[in-house]
């Protein structure tokens, strides 16, 4: 049994949710992120905020899977501040929707000014409305920098707690920062571009099982929706205990995402498809 | 898990690795002569950290590809990122 506390299912198969609850997966997170191109107005955005708080929910569980989703403008399309924060003005009303869990996945991309001002407002926002916060650090060559540049903003929030925020996609060179100021981290398991299973399993075992997840981040590029039992599997064949691999990969993201008042990961029967829909 | 079970648990995968880093070298050289761009001068000098003997390799290794500025860029040009620190600041 095993949550993936992030992944855009919005881009995968029917056969990938089968898969995944073959896999033993009961409970989804799906951060909204850039759909591979940018959208040509709000609108769009809330066309696709109605799909993760309605029609997403409804598809996973047909696969006995509980969907929980977190929204924002992607610091991929923050680029233009003025678009950006008409976007933000859409998300209130979203928040109640039973399943919105927070505020992500925010954060940085190229480590531009325009994008720190706009994680500054989703910050702002989260503040506003005591929420959990899901945020993304930049890939490859831009990691470093903009971890430490999205740590230093948060602290000018003094209202949200580092307990109930998670920085996202940590390797060996940003796990140590994150973890030492208090917040929770996630590993991203990627083929080519973030973390591998054995490399997630060797943070695990430098710097603890506390404050940590793993997840899959499937989208639409190249990335692997059941990379958390993988990673599982690489546990156990390092002779891990198994109370250590439902802690990783079950009992943290629930108690952490529980902060919300609304995540579960009870089990769930598969629905029927709603043929009237 | 010991020394001796790391190695015999990991070394067939690690061998296959090391000759895909070999090949990938060759298939430069067999492409023509050239000039190596930034990644690849990146990619070699992160190669002499495997074997300076010093622990912690990854973390190095991650942090020798890392653009080592503190300050946020004025603007983004592109969304993308090359993997490697581009010194000379031509892909922002």
């Amino acid at each position: 049994m095993y949550i993936d506390p992030h992944v855009h299912m919005v881009s995968r198969s029917t056969d990938d949710y089968v898969h995944m609850a073959r896999a033993g997966c009961v409970a989804i997170t799906e951060p909204a992120f850039w759909a591979g191109y940018d959208r040509s107005s709000p609108q769009g955005f809330f066309d696709y905020f109605r799909q993760l708080t309605e029609s997403e929910p409804r598809r996973a569980a047909q696969y006995g899977i509980r969907h929980h989703t977190w929204l924002c403008i992607n610091p991929k399309e923050s680029e233009d501040p003025v678009f950006a924060r008409e976007v933000i003005a859409l998300i209130p009303e979203f928040l109640k929707k039973e399943n919105v869990l927070g505020i992500g996945e925010i954060g940085l991309n190229k480590n531009s000014r325009n994008e720190m001002e706009i994680l500054e407002a989703h910050l702002q926002l989260a503040s506003d409305h005591n929420l959990l916060v899901l945020v993304h650090t930049p890939h490859l060559e831009d990691k470093l920098k903009g971890t430490l540049l999205i740590l230093d903003a948060i602290r000018r929030f003094p209202k949200l707690d580092p307990g109930r925020v998670l920085i996202d996609h940590v390797e060996e060179h940003t796990a140590k920062h994150v973890l030492d100021q208090g917040f929770w981290c996630g590993m991203t398991l990627y083929p080519d571009t973030k973390c591998t299973p054995q490399r997630a399993v060797d943070i695990i075992e430098t710097y603890g099982s506390e404050r940590i997840w793993m997840n899959s981040a499937g989208d639409w590029g190249h990335s692997d929706p059941i990379a958390v039992p993988k990673a599982q599997m690489e546990m156990r064949r390092r002779g891990h205990l198994e109370s250590l691999v439902r802690q990783v990969t079950f009992g943290n993201p629930q108690r952490f995402l529980s902060q919300s008042g609304r995540f579960s990961a009870e089990p769930l029967r598969p629905t029927a498809p709603d043929i009237t829909r | 898990m010991t020394r001796a079970q790391v190695v015999d648990a990991y070394f067939m995968e690690h061998r296959a690795r090391l000759l895909d880093v070999a090949a990938f070298l060759d298939r430069i050289d067999r492409a023509g002569p050239g000039v190596d761009d930034f990644r690849m001068n990146a990619y070699r000098n992160a190669i002499a950290l495997l074997l300076d003997g010093k622990p912690e390799r990854t973390r190095r290794i991650l942090e020798h590809f890392s653009d080592p500025s503190t300050t946020p860029i004025p603007a983004a040009h592109v969304k993308g990122a090359t993997g490697a620190h581009d010194p000379i600041g031509k892909v922002h």
